[in-house]
């Protein structure tokens, strides 16, 4: 692909998550339309597009949140089936950050980055709780590890959710508009976060109108209208010379004010 | 903006005003009772009149209490000692006291049994129901129904230890097999239990006075006792089923989805009483011919079955009042169902639905009486059957009932207290 070609060194050729002609339907409504995606490790991808077009339920078909019916989804190496061992391998693979950070309640900031770690990946407790605490040290905000998250601001929310998803070691990071529930004082704290990550080296894919940040980390971004890939370019390219004239005007209608 | 007004119309702070404390208004008891007792003249008229009826009830109740009396063996006796004068004759209590709390075919010098399994009972709930109480004590909540069990009823220990042999075999299959897949862990968990429990049935059976005491029926248990043991053991096995339902009903597998919902929709379709008589007459066609099962059990069966139905609507409510992200963030954390259900969803779940378990909770132990209408000897049935049947007791109404009163509201307002206090530990939303 002549994306790739162009790519910044941090990519590598191979494969994180490959998907092929997928299409997805609510009941007769044709959500996602003939989508084709090749991820490699490493690689950033930005995703933007009109509410409604389906961006969500693509990032959400990657990590079987939604399940698709017809074409296919591999994510490192393993076919997306509706066998639950298969979902259940590939979702300890895929960290996701919601737009309402769902965090739980009932437990507390440590205790959230704890127990995917215990329970699916049988980590001891101990060591669980010291990888917790790295994690939450690296989105700044370790003093408040013993909090529950209805004590947090929203933009510490979505740190303590990044880390928790973090903790489980993923391979693949998805966002969908992580920022988006956030005020605007705190859009900063989440991105730089996001930004921080990005230098790691992780393969990430986000949801996002953030353009700064699209343009700062993003490898290539994929403008999405009406259940379809409209157009994907490399950053420069896609915001001073889009070609569609979909992608045009939406972006007129993001950076025009 | 016109020259003249444009230096009064900027503003730049140079001091931020400190943090002051709100004002001190008129305070203490009489700004309460104005502010509620007093406001308006209907709130004033009130409040008059209420006292009015409170001073009359008072003044009315008190003799009766005051010149109560505690110690004679009928109620002739009783009037006579009276005189005349209004009082009211709890000698009643005091003299039917063992039948009101055993019933009157319990064996008299086996009351301390009974006595000690409720004690018991308070020391095996402690770690249920209060989180900071020393968590060893699990182990004996676990072991406390086989030994309450034995020593209400008597006979030999081995039966109780073979049910609990079974199920510790059970629970080890589950573990064994949990790994393949949770409804695997499940089946396997119920037959290994089954063909212990089966099996291991012969041992008492040759045995029957190893470890034992003085045997108990089932028709010679009652009073008090009697609806004790049915609102815990029918509440505790009626939240387990409830959750079960409730998870059932919300299933994908279709099957499961509809037994639920028929089970449900049924059971809250039937007045309890027809369940009551339906255990004392039809349910022992479903049992193996000559099993004989006894009345008390088959009586738990009915209530369990009737509040756990109410108990998995209130928990459907629950699980319906989660936002989906809460589903979906455990899925994505590759949680698996049952992890999520166990560790993620039914601990908010119950959380909300503590008032509503709470009600139904309260509801099944007044409940118990209606046993008394299959000609079970509860304290409701002793009270109507062999106490004011009595040549001794005929006519103690007031006494007798205002004691059943007493004994229920104390029961059910600590529940609802308990509840109360329960709902604040475990407030962590900080809404
Ligand atoms: N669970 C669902 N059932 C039916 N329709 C849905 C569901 N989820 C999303 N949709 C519809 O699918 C379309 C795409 O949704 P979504 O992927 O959330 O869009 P985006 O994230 O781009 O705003 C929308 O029209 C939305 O109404
Ligand atoms: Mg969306």
């Amino acid at each position: 692909m002549a994306e790739t070609a162009n790519a910044p060194m941090a990519i590598s050729d191979e494969v994180a998550i490959q998907i092929q002609s997928m299409n997805k339907w609510f009941g007769s409504f044709h959500v996602l339309r003939d989508i084709d995606l090749t991820v490699y490790r490493g690689e950033r991808i930005v995703i933007a597009g009109p509410s409604g077009s389906g961006k969500s339920t693509l990032i959400r078909c990657i990590n079987a949140l939604e399940e698709h019916q017809k074409g296919s989804i591999t994510v490192d190496g393993t076919l997306l089936s509706s066998d639950i061992k298969n979902i259940d391998t590939i979702r300890s693979e895929v960290g996701m950050v919601f737009q309402h950070f769902n965090l739980f309640p009932h437990l507390t900031i440590l205790e959230n980055c704890t127990l995917a770690p215990i329970w699916v990946r049988k980590t001891p407790k101990r060591e669980a709780e010291e990888t917790a605490m790295h994690f939450l040290e690296k989105v700044k905000i370790p003093e408040q590890a013993n909090k529950y998250p209805g004590q947090l601001s929203g933009g510490q929310q979505q740190r303590v959710a990044i880390a928790r998803s973090l903790c489980m070691k993923p391979r693949i990071m998805l966002f969908d508009e992580p920022t988006s529930a956030l005020d605007p004082e705190m859009i900063k704290e989440v991105l730089d976060t996001m930004v921080s990550l990005a230098e790691d080296g992780m393969t990430m894919i986000c949801v996002t109108h953030e353009m700064g940040f699209a343009r700062q980390v993003a490898h290539r971004v994929i403008f999405m209208d009406a259940g379809q890939i409209v157009e994907q370019n490399e950053p420069e390219e896609f915001f001073n010379n889009p070609q569609n004239e979909r992608t045009k005007l939406f972006l007129s209608q993001i950076l025009g004010h | 903006m016109s020259d003249t007004h444009a230096h009064s119309v900027a503003f730049v702070r140079e001091t931020m005003l400190p943090q002051q404390p709100p004002p001190v208004t008129e305070a203490g008891v009489v700004k309460w009772m104005r502010e509620n007792l007093f406001k308006g003249w209907f709130n004033t008229l009130l409040t008059v009149v209420s006292l009015y009826f409170i001073f009359k009830i008072v003044t009315g109740a008190y003799p009766w209490f005051a010149n109560g009396i505690w110690n004679t063996s009928s109620l002739a006796e009783c009037r006579d000692m009276l005189d005349g004068m209004t009082g009211a004759c709890f000698s009643v209590l005091t003299e039917r006291w063992n039948q009101l709390l055993f019933g009157f075919t319990y064996p008299r010098d086996a009351y301390w049994r009974p006595t000690l399994a409720f004690v018991l009972l308070i020391v095996a709930i402690a770690p249920v129901l209060y989180p900071k109480a020393p968590r060893n004590l699990l182990y004996f909540t676990a072991v406390y129904p086989f030994l309450a069990y034995w020593l209400i009823w008597g006979g030999t220990l081995l039966i109780p230890l073979m049910v609990l042999v079974g199920l510790v075999a059970g629970y080890f299959a589950f573990k064994q097999f949990e790994r393949q897949s949770f409804a695997m862990g499940m089946i396997a968990g119920l037959v290994s239990a089954v063909v212990v429990i089966w099996a291991g049935s012969i041992v008492p059976a040759s045995m029957p006075n190893v470890m034992a005491i003085e045997a108990v029926q089932s028709r010679d248990i009652g009073g008090f006792m009697l609806n004790m043991i049915l609102g815990t053991v029918c509440v505790s096995l009626s939240l387990p089923l409830g959750i079960m339902l409730a998870l059932g009903r919300q299933s994908s597998m279709p099957i499961i989805k509809w037994i639920c919902i028929i089970f449900i929709e049924f059971i809250r379709g039937v007045p309890l009483i027809t369940l009551l008589f339906v255990a004392n007459v039809v349910l022992a066609y479903f049992f193996p011919p000559g099993s004989n099962i006894d009345l008390v059990l088959r009586v738990i069966i009915m209530i369990t079955m009737f509040s756990s139905a109410y108990i998995a609507e209130v928990i459907r409510g629950g699980l319906a009042a989660l936002p989906r992200g809460q589903y979906e963030a455990a899925n994505s954390l590759g949680l698996d169902y049952a992890q999520s259900m166990r560790l993620i969803i039914l601990p908010q779940a119950l959380k909300i639905s503590i008032p509503g378990i709470v009600n139904v909770a309260v509801g099944l132990f007044k409940d118990t009486t209606l046993v008394s209408v299959i000609s079970m000897f509860d304290l409701v049935g002793m009270i109507r059957g062999p106490i004011l049947a009595s040549t001794e007791w005929n006519g103690v109404y007031w006494e007798l009932w205002g004691f059943a009163v007493f004994v229920f509201f104390i029961v059910c307002f600590s529940i609802s207290k308990y509840s109360q206090w329960l709902e604040r530990q475990l407030a962590t939303d900080h809404r």
